[in-house]
């Protein structure tokens, strides 16, 4: 009887989370309005210390996490990373730095290089104040091709991702096209999550059914042409697909996220979800937040799920779907996310899909900046 | 030319993974856990040396013969996956 031989806590125990994905900063240079961030983001605490993050890193490696991301906000407009970086590569986590690349400079890339990054992720995107459109955007695109050659140069290899909407997904040629010339090996296009301030503007942002069925056709085109030189992914929105994911590949089981002010989630954007209460890393260290925090159980596993997803034999491949999407539309985080098709709230998923067919409407972008995040978060 | 020299591809990290009790290959969007023979191929997949003297190494290790044909067949799934690119020169 060997089993007898381990203790009875290691057996039950759980695996620690894989990724560690440190959200060091809200601060922004640009102002997506696809941006997932909370749209309160403007009313966040204090952001936590070098040390405070530190902490956070040993932990989680001491759980067993193996990767690292840092992102944000814009993560360069701190200046320790270079520090977290260090410390994270040195306890054995590959390390990712996910950034638009605004402040990238020649001697940020190598003390970052120095400090062992494994890998970069330049996000390529740019729906600014000044032009929403991407392409008519010239300054943008110098700056990614600049950022792209730099890192090039220093040896990490091109990895872009682009989310794609309503207002750009009609260039999506001349984006692919632009990724070549920049030398990219990989390309993900993501459609919009509408989380955060995407929700906000989901109108002005979804896409129609044809100009979606278009987009994939040239990702089509452009793979078939391009073979290995450049591999392109192309994300296939919620609403569209109708299947609902596997969010985080399931609650507390893989994935630990930090925000700036030291919230510890599950999911990147949970933090909006009403009734749960987010332990601090300020307060607990992460084994308990993990292990035992009642947030990281709250919706871990499937016997949380509704009656919808009880009896739908699919449940265990993706849990009910998104708890924040599913919060979103209908007020309540443990429902079944609507873009479900079983979902007794899926003809709100229709309605917006039907919105977007809608002739002649405009709506506004409204963009993320703090300034709208305070007027926002104003009851009147 | 040289013998071809598998190396890993810079865009995986190989390493000994500690909770997981096993080597692992570390990359931006994740981590694949490598059983126990799968590890010691990559271990030695260091961009000097051969196949052959991979599978020559492999051999005097485990005090074995003939593991050629499951070395090359590793390989050329590992290849495959972009794990490993080829030293020729
Ligand atoms: S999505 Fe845009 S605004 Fe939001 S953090 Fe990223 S770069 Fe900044
Ligand atoms: S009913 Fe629930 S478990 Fe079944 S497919 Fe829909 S979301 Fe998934």
């Amino acid at each position: 009887m060997d089993t007898l031989l381990v203790p009875p806590d290691a057996m039950q125990r759980r695996p620690g989370p894989l990724w560690l994905l440190a959200e060091v900063t809200y601060r922004c240079p640009l102002h997506c309005a696809f941006c997932y961030n909370p749209v309160d983001f403007a009313q966040a605490g204090p952001e936590l210390s070098t040390d405070d993050w530190l902490k956070v890193i040993r932990e989680a490696r001491a759980l067993g996490a193996a990767q690292f991301g840092i992102s944000g906000g814009e993560p360069l407009l701190r200046d320790d990373i270079e520090i977290l970086v260090r410390e994270a590569r040195g306890l054995g986590f590959y390390t990712n730095l996910i950034t638009s690349g605004v402040g990238l400079t020649e001697a940020r890339l190598a003390a970052l290089k120095d400090a062992g990054l494994d890998h970069i992720q330049l996000s390529f995107q740019d729906a600014t104040r000044e032009a929403n459109d991407l392409i008519t955007n010239t300054r943008t695109f110098d700056l990614k091709r600049k950022v792209a050659a730099m890192t090039k140069a220093a040896g990490y290899p091109t990895v872009i991702n682009c989310v794609l909407h309503r207002t750009n997904i009609d260039h999506l040629d001349r984006i692919i096209e632009m990724a070549v010339e920049i030398g990219a090996e990989y390309l993900e296009l993501a459609n919009t999550q509408y989380h955060g301030w995407a929700f906000l503007n989901r109108e002005a942002l979804m896409p129609t059914a044809a100009q979606l069925a278009e987009a994939e056709a040239v990702t089509e085109r452009w793979k078939a042409r391009l073979g290995k030189k450049m591999r392109i992914l192309f994300v296939t929105p919620d609403y569209q697909s109708k299947k609902p994911k596997k969010c985080m590949n399931g609650w507390g089981e893989v994935f630990l996220s930090v925000t700036p002010d030291g919230l510890a989630l599950p999911c990147h954007t949970a933090r909006m979800l009403p009734g749960l209460e987010f332990p601090n890393v300020r307060d607990h260290g992460i084994d308990w937040i993990w292990h035992d925090s009642p947030l990281f159980n709250r919706f871990r596993g499937t016997a949380w799920l509704p009656e919808t997803c009880q009896s739908c034999e699919d449940k265990d491949k993706d849990h009910g779907g998104c708890r924040c999407q599913a919060f979103m539309l209908t007020g309540d985080p443990s429902a079944t996310d609507p873009v479900c098709p079983k979902s007794p709230d899926h003809g709100l998923i229709d309605a917006a899909l039907a919105e977007a067919e809608k002739p002649g409407t405009v709506h506004p972008l409204v963009f993320r900046d703090p300034k709208n995040s305070t007027r926002l978060a104003r009851p009147f | 030319m040289n013998p071809a020299r598998p190396a890993i591809n810079r865009l995986f990290r190989f390493q000994w993974e500690p909770a997981q009790q096993a080597h692992v290959l570390l990359y931006p969007e994740g981590m694949v856990k490598l059983n126990q023979s799968a590890g010691e191929i990559l271990k030695r997949c260091d961009g000097a040396r051969t196949v052959s003297q991979i599978v020559a190494d492999l051999e005097a290790a485990f005090n074995a013969s003939g593991l050629a044909p499951e070395v090359e067949a590793f390989l050329e799934m590992a290849d495959a996956q972009n794990w490993i690119t080829w030293n020729t020169d």
